[in-house]
């Protein structure tokens, strides 16, 4: 069962996504072909604001999308249904918020 | 075995997102956790990087790229389909995700290899 | 033809409510033969006790409707040489509806979410008033015709996962019938077609897999219906909020 509310918040956070899941990808090339180490991928992303705003907005949208997404699984699959599945969204938001922020910190803030 | 009334393409299309999604989203907190080693373990986080040197752990990134490339073009089809009034165009457009999700994870893994 | 194919082996669903098995019976086979004739032919040579419906026989009740070799198809213009596998043919009620017996299956639900999402004709002029001049040209009116061939069979409905994992959601009949009214300029009051078709159950929930156009008898393309009302009700949405 999904609402209007939560039908727009999937759309509108994956258009947010669109564009970070390539500049993501992009990183990723990047730090891959480098043979980047731990401490030469914090040198670059440590203290940087820009870092810190691509990845921050990055782990919002992916955390709404996810939990939505996962909503949809949980009710047509495992037929979870009202509070519980309210609940279970929410958990799982939360959970995936808390575990972004504390990896973006770690790796943009010194 | 698919059913009969699910071999078509948009519906192959739509299973290949709901699986990518479900994949993608199991992966996320494993993801974090090893990001955040960085500042509460960063010797870990070595040992980590040294293990995700090994081609079996290689072949399973390709995997998540795959399947971020699968969820990335499935969900422009969605929102093209959905957002922008179109005409029965719908199949090239769900052959053309397979095709773009192949290319980028391909581009991507000859890179990284 | 060889002799064997000249028999056709048909199972078919058998049983009251959700108990049931598949019962096989030899048809012989026909040069021109409907799954509809299949069927008809059991009952009247083989098992009168087979229960199943149909009245127009020509493609336009929208009554006869059944899961065919696993696949929702309207029985009484489906050829057999279509549709079988080899001489076997499986016959089935349809999909995401309760099975009465046999082959019937209780339409209410189907029915009822049509009225749900607004199918019921809302005319904005009583009949003392003169008649309203439609163009047929208008872009409203072009949008509108695309789906008023629909004939109630429910195969689309049958053919829907997102009907199967979710009992709420409307389906793709009674949405596209929102779609239609919504953008018939005889209706009045528009937004309120367009707020029962995003409430509960509503447009929001498809998630286009297609299976609904795929098999609509009448080529008819409820999932580009759906998508319109998802892109109105956004747009309305947004403006709701800016308000």
């Amino acid at each position: 069962m999904q609402s209007m509310g939560f039908y727009m918040a999937q759309r509108l956070s994956a258009m947010v996504m669109a564009p970070l899941v390539l500049g993501h990808i992009a990183v990723m090339i990047y730090a891959i072909q480098g043979g980047l180490s731990t401490a030469e991928i914090l040198e670059r992303t440590r203290g940087s604001l820009s870092w810190f705003a691509f990845y921050g907005s990055f782990v919002v949208a992916v955390s709404i999308h996810a939990a939505i997404g996962l909503r949809m699984i949980a009710t047509e699959t495992l037929k979870l249904r009202g509070a519980a599945l309210d609940l279970f969204t929410w958990a799982v938001m939360i959970v995936l918020l808390f575990m972004g922020a504390r990896a973006v910190s770690a790796v943009t803030m010194l | 075995m698919i059913r009969p009334h699910r071999k078509h393409p948009l519906w192959l299309a739509y299973a290949a997102h709901r699986v990518s999604g479900l994949g993608l989203a199991l992966f996320l907190p494993a993801h974090f956790h090893v990001l955040s080693l960085a500042i509460t373990r960063p010797k870990d986080l070595d040992t980590f990087l040294s293990f995700a040197e090994a081609p079996l752990v290689k072949l399973a990134e390709f995997g998540l790229v795959f399947l971020l490339a699968i969820h990335f073009f499935g969900g422009l089809r969605l929102l093209a389909l959905e957002f922008l009034p179109w005409s029965g165009c719908q199949k090239n457009l769900a052959a053309a995700t397979v095709a773009g999700a192949f290319l980028v994870s391909g581009l991507f893994f000859l890179r990284a290899i | 033809m060889s002799k064997s194919e000249k028999t056709l082996h048909v199972s078919v669903w058998r049983g009251e409510g959700p108990q049931g098995r598949f019962e096989t019976f030899r048809v012989p086979r026909q040069d021109n033969q409907t799954v509809l004739d299949v069927v008809s032919w059991i009952q009247q040579n083989t098992d009168p006790s087979l229960s199943y419906r149909y009245a127009c026989r020509v493609g336009m009740c929208g009554s006869c409707a059944m899961m065919v070799n696993g696949q929702p198809r309207w029985t009484c213009r489906t050829h057999v040489s279509r549709v079988a596998d080899g001489d076997r043919l499986q016959i089935g009620p349809l999909r995401n509806l309760p099975v009465i017996k046999d082959l019937a299956v209780d339409m209410d639900p189907f029915f009822e979410k049509w009225i749900k999402a607004g199918g019921a004709h809302r005319p904005s002029r009583s009949r003392t008033e003169p008649i309203m001049p439609v163009s047929p040209q208008e872009p409203g009116r072009v949008e509108a015709n695309k789906a008023i061939e629909c004939i109630n069979c429910a195969v689309c409905y049958a053919a829907c996962d997102t009907v199967a994992g979710n009992p709420d959601y409307l389906g793709p009949a009674a949405l596209q019938r929102a779609w239609t009214l919504y953008n018939d300029v005889k209706i009045d009051d528009r937004q309120a077609a367009l707020d029962r078709a995003t409430a509960a159950g509503g447009c929001q929930n498809c998630h286009s897999q297609g299976s609904c156009t795929r098999f609509c008898p009448n080529e008819l393309d409820p999932l580009s219906a759906i998508a319109g009302l998802k892109r109105a009700a956004a747009a309305s949405y947004f403006k709701r909020r800016s308000e």
